[in-house]
């Protein structure tokens, strides 16, 4: 009996090995498959992304909370260090939003009836679903986060998102119940702008570093530092006019942006509804990881 | 010897998932979002110290097919290039399979050594292979910021994991 079980085991441990390194063959060349996959056809991998996210959607949810309330403890000792210069700060700053909102009244008041006597077209109106960021990417690859609403929350790929500051990114893939968001500095953005000052037109270009650059400027455009940059509206997915950010630096090369959101306070983001009715397919809309440029 | 009741046994079993569920949490942990300053794109390799201490110390409670799924579930969560954490991952966990024997019995500065070399390996296979994926010149600096981030993390997780290790194997 013994000398059976040695001789089981002699045969057993070479035969174990064998099939551990057939498993690894074949992971590794279905890991390498589903690369080239997602490359060549990432609807695939986003309605799969979905389904993952929706079934992790409560886990995360469950976590991003403490994460969040921990960051939020390092906030309030912070904002309690400073109160007082920071409530100067604000008295001061309200004091001149006072006079600007009455500026702003008349001019829109000004504005509307202008428009009235040349019959302007009215922009459709936006809607809008606030969500909470409930996953962010974790790693150097991508900038993207994850956010607990989706489709049945009429959340669409190709939708705007923003947060009070100005515009985070769009919705790149969505869930029943959670949707992936791209931000406008990763690698695979490209967000119509213009320079509010001049109207010059550009594409801004995510490359994962915290400023964006902006191309596709015109030769002759004039941009200086601290120039605002807003959405164009071109394309008919982002609504025209919405905060992107400043002008960082104009260099011989390259125009620097940067982005007006606090990436490090991404708590909560709002997603725009802004299609216009069968203006594009949703087939035929950009946005998508890991897509062809 | 009295025969282990199913409840003992069951207890065993359970003990034995140890390495999968615990990088399970460290695939979540990569995942959620910590909103620190500047944290997002240099968040360290949780996963791979998971992988890394399991591969050596007891790669039966870790099969190949584990770590595939779980690096899976990481790429879908991250949103990362889906497959690259597999490949990266898998191997990563060949090469230490190969070289178990050299760290029996190895003090534990010889093991976060190890893993100061298998780090920055595993950071420049993933931005070869996210480069590609990308057909574009993907910033490096994240990447040797989450390598150094996660080898000076290592020692504070190998305190953890080897404290799981011997709940795994005392006797019950």
């Amino acid at each position: 009996m013994r000398a059976y079980r040695g001789r089981a085991l002699l045969l057993a441990l070479p035969l174990k090995s064998l099939i551990q390194r057939f498993a690894f063959v074949l992971l590794v060349g279905a890991a390498i498959t589903i690369m080239i996959l997602s490359r060549a056809e990432p609807r695939l991998v986003d309605n799969l992304r979905g389904a993952v996210s929706d079934a992790a959607t409560p886990i995360l949810e469950f976590f991003s909370h403490p994460a969040a309330s921990f960051a939020s403890l390092v906030e309030n000792v912070d904002a309690v260090l400073d109160v007082h210069e920071e409530n100067a700060r604000l008295e001061k700053q309200n004091a001149q939003l006072l006079n600007r909102q009455a500026v702003a009244e008349q001019i829109s008041r000004e504005n509307a009836e202008l428009r009235l006597m040349l019959h302007v077209v009215p922009d459709p109106q936006a809607s809008f679903i606030t969500a909470r960021v409930i996953s962010d990417s974790g790693g150097p690859f991508v900038r993207t986060v994850l956010i607990n609403a989706g489709k049945q929350n009429n959340v669409r790929r190709g939708q705007a998102v923003i947060t009070s500051e100005g515009l985070t990114g769009r919705v790149v893939s969505a869930g029943q119940h959670s949707a992936r968001i791209l931000l406008l500095t990763d690698l695979n953005s490209r967000i119509p702008v213009v320079v509010e000052s001049s109207r010059a037109r550009a594409v801004l270009t995510g490359d994962n570093t915290p400023r964006p650059r902006l191309e596709f400027l015109a030769i002759d455009a004039r941009v200086g530092v601290g120039s605002r940059i807003v959405t164009s509206g071109h394309g008919g997915i982002f609504p025209p006019g919405l905060p992107v950010g400043i002008v960082f630096s104009v260099g011989e090369e390259r125009v620097l942006v940067q982005p007006y959101v606090n990436w490090d306070r991404l708590e909560f983001v709002t997603v725009l509804d802004y299609t216009l009715p069968g203006f594009l397919p949703e087939t035929r809309r950009a946005g998508r990881i890991g897509e062809l440029r | 010897m009295r025969a282990a009741t199913w409840l003992e046994h069951a207890d065993l079993q359970l003990r034995g998932l140890t390495p999968f569920a615990f990088t399970l949490l460290m695939v979540l942990a990569s995942a959620v979002p910590w909103q620190l300053p500047n944290f997002a794109p240099v968040t360290p390799a949780f996963t791979a110290i998971a992988i890394y201490y399991w591969s050596i110390y007891r790669p039966d409670k870790l099969p190949y097919a584990a770590t595939f799924c779980l690096a899976m579930l990481l790429d879908l969560l991250t949103g990362t290039p889906l497959g690259l954490s597999a490949l990266v991952y898998l191997l990563v966990q060949v090469i230490l399979n190969s070289q178990r024997t050299f760290f029996h019995g190895k003090p534990f500065l010889v093991v976060w050594w190890a893993f100061s070399l298998v780090m920055p390996g595993i950071a420049l296979v993933s931005w070869i292979i996210a480069s590609l994926y990308f057909n574009a010149l993907v910033p490096p600096l994240p990447f040797v910021i989450q390598a150094v981030l996660t080898i000076l993390l290592y020692p504070l997780f190998a305190v953890l994991l080897s404290a799981l290790h011997r709940n795994m194997m005392r006797s019950p």
